[in-house]
């Protein structure tokens, strides 16, 4: 499995089972039968269920004159969602790169007790109901918490407080650069390292020079996506985060804000500019994929 | 042969591995970094939940289940994932065929459609269905006067819930049918199997890790959606909470223990989700090999 990021473009190897030749049906291209039926539902289950509602944002929006769209998007409180939203999700994405590096690496190349259960449990965040995970880590950074009564008394505030979104978002993050990277290390030559080890320099020169610039791609994606996945992420920080306007207000909740109000003009608005960025985003990291199948497959 | 080539890179390998081994500080302080952010990340959130939920001890845990609005979550949550997978899988299987199976143009789109969902907020993917369906909506006056109740009630609860899991299922099978091309089924055809048979004796069992491997993932995901739900519910106790929003009500009153005795129960599904993945995961590593390394890629942006 050399290239796990585009698993649609890239058939696998390990299945090369053809038949032999003869039992080959030659000169007949659509022999399987269903067709027609899977695609036809497949198209009709896709419009209902997802395209039919998103298209209904874009469309309520239309609706609007610009002026009143600018001005639902642009206004004070909602700039500084954005600066929160966007700005804490890339401190914390930016945090998971080497984190989930070192990870990678030790659950590859390193042989500990309980390997297997850290393996398994970086995927926490991926099953953990967000809900679940924002009430467990106010718990722990609360002033009387675990954490949170060490901390405060240093004046360093995590819950209610720009911090704690850090925190929540870094956890929602955690197994994206983690499991982008590991493929890679463990399809990675031994040879190489060890010409480079042969060539003289030194294992912190081998790693810093040989075998992270091959790393690259594979944390680039896994820092967009965790990035991707930050800005929308509303269950595990609204319950940290405090949710004071203008400090600790993120974009989602804002949204959620605005339709409490009826204001269901404004909250699309702003649910829209959310769209572009989140489609923009899956663009680059679909396109960064395809890139990173290439560089990976030679 | 084969055989004797790879034992010759097994040995070679074995040899290079020995050479590029890092100094024993730097797997110490390495491995302490690791386990420290794993620790503080992720194991004592998980503890937590634990010893809050079991503060007042085992009485006080069991009874935030017989709380009948408790209860009501229970069951509404059941129902939501009970449609929603189902869906979802039959969704999964029929995209996944025609998309592994057949050679279309667009394909491609498709598959970027199907992974759409990832990319959206929760909020927001609970909002359009407001916009379809509630008060102002575009259907919402046609239902008011037809006196059905999507938004702030059941069905929209299901909708909410099946747009968040769409492509979990699909996800896992399409790339790893791919790998496995038609072959066998045209094989099967040949040899005068019917469409169905063929479908049931020769694909099924080929794809059947991985699609439950989607199936699990897609099910945590429903049981434990939050912000989708919470958009669409109106948090009506006892009639539109799920578990999670139940846990919200919970929490937000103070009930603090309650609210992690409640939560316990999905960090409890969380953790039995994850046994049973990394179980598929060594066991059967070749049929899921596909599966697997797209995981990430699902949930790229819940």
């Amino acid at each position: 499995m050399n290239s796990p990021a585009t698993p649609t473009t890239s058939p696998l190897p390990l299945s090369h089972r053809a038949p032999p030749p003869g039992l080959r049906p030659a000169g007949r291209t659509h022999v399987l039968p269903g067709f027609g039926l899977t695609l036809g539902f497949a198209l009709f289950y896709l419009s209902l269920i997802i395209l039919l509602p998103l298209t209904a944002a874009f469309v309520k929006t239309s609706g609007m004159s610009w002026d009143g769209f600018w001005s639902a998007v642009s206004s004070t409180r909602v700039l500084a969602s954005y600066r929160i939203t966007f700005g804490a999700s890339f401190l914390a994405a930016l945090f998971n790169v080497p984190m989930g590096v070192i990870l990678a690496w030790v659950l590859v190349r390193y042989e500990f007790p309980g390997r297997k259960i850290v393996d398994a449990l970086v995927d926490l965040p991926f099953a953990l109901p967000t809900a679940v995970a924002g009430i467990a880590l106010t718990s722990i950074y609360a002033k009387t918490g675990w954490f949170g009564q060490y901390l405060e008394p240093l004046g360093i505030k995590v819950a209610y407080a720009p911090a704690g979104i850090w925190v929540a978002l870094t956890f929602i993050g955690l197994p994206f650069v983690v499991r982008m990277v590991q493929p890679v290390l463990e399809e990675l030559e031994p040879e190489i390292e060890e010409a480079s080890a042969t060539l003289g320099a030194t294992r912190i020169q081998t790693i810093a020079r040989v075998v992270l610039p091959g790393l690259y791609p594979a944390i680039l994606a896994g820092f967009a996506m965790a990035f991707a996945r930050a800005i929308g992420e509303y269950g595990s920080v609204v319950f940290i985060s405090g949710n004071m306007p203008l400090k600790t207000e993120i974009t989602p909740l804002l949204i959620i804000t605005k339709l409490e109000q009826y204001d269901y003009a404004g909250a699309t608005a702003l649910a829209v500019v959310m769209l572009v960025v989140s489609f923009a985003l899956l663009l680059a990291i679909q396109l960064m994929q395809r890139w990173f199948a290439r560089s990976t497959r030679t | 042969m084969a055989g004797h080539a790879s034992t010759l890179t097994y040995v070679a390998a074995h040899r290079a591995r020995r050479s590029i081994e890092d100094p024993r500080w730097l797997r110490w302080l390495l491995i302490s970094i690791a386990l420290g952010f794993v620790g503080l990340f992720l194991v004592v959130p998980l503890a937590a939940v634990f010893v809050e939920a079991l503060r007042k001890g085992l009485d006080a845990y069991f009874a935030a289940f017989a709380d009948p609005d408790a209860q009501a979550a229970i069951t509404l949550t059941l129902i939501a994932a009970g449609i929603a997978v189902p869906a979802n899988l039959v969704f999964g299987l029929a995209a996944a065929w025609a998309i592994a199976k057949f050679e279309f143009p667009g394909k491609s789109v498709l598959t970027t459609l199907i992974d759409l969902p990832f990319a959206v907020s929760p909020v927001i993917s609970g909002l359009v269905y407001v916009l379809l369906f509630g008060a102002q909506g575009w259907f919402g006056p046609w239902l008011m006067e037809h006196d059905i109740r999507i938004i702030f009630a059941v069905p929209g609860i299901v909708l909410a819930t099946v747009f968040v899991t769409f492509p979990f299922v699909a996800r896992e099978l399409i790339p790893l049918m791919q790998a496995q091309g038609k072959d066998e089924e045209l094989a099967a055809l040949t040899l005068g199997a019917s469409g169905w048979q063929t479908f049931r004796r020769v694909t099924l069992p080929n794809i059947k890790w991985a699609l439950f491997y989607g199936v699990i993932l897609c099910n945590a995901r429903a049981m434990g959606e939050f912000g989708a739900v919470s958009v669409v519910s109106g948090h009506i106790r006892g009639e539109t909470n799920t578990i999670p929003l139940h846990v919200e009500i919970l929490y937000n009153e103070y009930q603090t223990q309650a609210a992690f005795a409640v939560a316990s129960l999905l960090t409890l599904l969380a953790l039995l989700t994850l046994v049973l993945k990394s179980v598929i995961e060594w066991r059967h590593a070749r049929s899921v090999a596909a599966a697997s390394a797209s995981t990430t890629r699902q949930f790229a942006t819940k």
